[in-house]
């Protein structure tokens, strides 16, 4: 089924699986859902996911996306089982992910899946008979984490269309930003991407998004692009990503966004990270207007809600 | 075909010739089709031949054998553009274009190492999302992939 096909308000058992299956009209559909249940008294809220379970499957770690989720379907009145820890779990025995996949199927209204392969997502949803949601799968594909980066954007600008969106860091290793520029292409925006050659972008993979998006590539965060910025989306340089790991500390560091940045930058720029960030944001612009990255990570519980709500209700209230 | 090219390539009694292969794609095609030379029948192959829609083209002639239509599917990557003439007793008795179809299944593994389907036990299926300029992509891992990193 094509994104095309899909009648808004149909998300009832639906897989999250890749952005890419998610039309604009979708994604304005789960924004405003989320307006929703975010407005919902708690005990209005806990009856939209109440007996119901979450079964996670977290082949690689990621405390926040995990905690993301589960805190969202405990606001739903729902409750979590899972394995993170793939060194204990029967992972590590050689168990095949169909099988895992199969069991957690067996006791669960709705997987979540988090695992290093491309694709294991989907072949994923075709096994369960409950619908999955992607955590996170190989190199490109986060999409809950991009749908909660665009409803940040809409929250605190407004609007999408007409932004100007730099990402800057890791743009060859970050899963977000293949995710985050698929999800863009829905919008007319212009990206700006500034990362170092050996971490750039791979064209190959967004292919597709390339028809739709106006990008420009830069290696240097110089004052031309940053006073145009109205949006940074800094990613974390991970070292876990680097086969050789001098190549890491050559680059990382490259683009610490601080007070001085923020200076040369529009004065309501807004500065945007999946997390957890290392030394890529100074701590000294927490507490400006300008660091919306906590106010990401709370949009992105609030989101991860009412796509659980929408998923596992044929109705809303 | 002009009568220079009759003169590089004998007309054959049975079996298929495939003709307007890409200039250079003819050692594929061979590979694709599993034609080692082994199997004892006359394959002839002419490389780089005049032609007057592409320049140049590749012809390869097998003789006895009658390639099927699943079987052309795997050239739809290699050489989209050859035609399939089946003879027999010297007479054209069926020609045929390649199909681009909207998938190929199980025949070509994921190129990209990192793909669920060089791990799990599942069918590669390729989606052919460009018709014309010939781009396919995973559906599992969702990579764009051009023909020669399918083929080589
Ligand atoms: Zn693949």
């Amino acid at each position: 089924m094509g994104p095309e096909d899909i009648q808004v308000g149909n998300f009832f058992n639906r897989d999250v699986v890749s952005i890419k299956d998610f039309s604009r009209k979708d994604l304005e559909f789960i924004f405003s859902c989320t307006d929703r249940v975010a407005s919902l008294k708690p005990h209005e809220k806990a009856e939209l996911g109440k007996g119901r379970t979450l079964g996670y499957i977290f082949y690689e770690p990621s405390t926040r996306t995990r905690m993301s989720f589960e805190a969202a379907m405990a606001s739903l009145g729902g409750s979590s089982i899972g394995i993170f820890d793939s060194k204990t779990a029967s992972v590590e025995k050689g168990e095949s992910l169909a099988d895992t996949i199969r069991i957690m199927d067996l006791y669960s209204d709705v997987i979540v899946l988090r695992h290093p392969l491309d694709g294991s997502s989907r072949f994923a949803a075709e096994l369960s008979k409950h619908p999955l949601i992607n955590a996170g799968s190989g190199g490109e594909e986060h999409p809950t984490q991009a749908m909660l980066d665009l409803y940040t954007m809409l929250k605190v600008k407004k609007r999408i269309d007409g932004l100007n969106i730099g990402i800057v860091g890791d743009l060859k290793y970050g899963r977000t930003v293949y995710s985050l520029l698929y999800g863009l292409s829905n919008y007319d925006v212009t990206i700006h991407l500034i990362s170092p050659p050996t971490l750039s972008i791979r064209k190959e993979s967004i292919y597709e998004a390339m028809k739709d998006l106006k990008i420009i590539e830069h290696e240097n965060l110089d004052d031309r692009i940053l006073s145009d910025l109205d949006i940074i989306y800094v990613t974390r340089i991970q070292k876990e990503r680097f086969p050789d790991p001098q190549e890491y500390e050559k680059v990382k560091g490259t683009y610490t966004i601080d007070t001085s940045i923020l200076g040369r930058a529009k004065s309501d720029v807004s500065i945007m990270h999946p997390m957890p960030r290392l030394e890529e944001i100074s701590h000294s612009i927490d507490n400006t207007e300008n660091a919306i990255y906590f106010k990401q990570a709370a949009y992105g519980k609030e989101l991860r809600a009412a796509l659980l709500a929408l998923i596992l209700n044929e109705r809303l209230i | 075909m002009s009568d220079s090219n009759q003169l590089l390539v004998r007309r054959i009694r049975n079996g298929t010739v495939i003709d307007h292969i890409q200039y250079g794609r003819a050692m594929f095609v061979l590979r694709a089709l599993n034609i080692t030379g082994k199997e004892g029948n006359v394959v002839t192959v002419a490389l780089n031949v005049p032609s007057s829609k592409h320049k140049k083209k590749d012809i390869i002639k097998v003789e006895n054998r009658f390639l099927e239509k699943d079987e052309t599917n795997k050239l739809a990557l290699i050489a989209p553009h050859a035609t399939i003439n089946i003879i027999r007793e010297y007479r054209l008795v069926e020609k045929r274009k390649i199909v681009l179809p909207d998938s190929i299944v199980g025949i070509f593994g994921c190129p990209n190492l990192n793909c669920v389907t060089n791990s799990e036990d599942i069918k590669s299926t390729i989606d052919v999302i460009d018709k014309t300029k010939i781009v396919m992509k995973c559906r599992y891992c969702g990579r764009a992939l051009t023909v020669n990193e399918l083929v080589s």
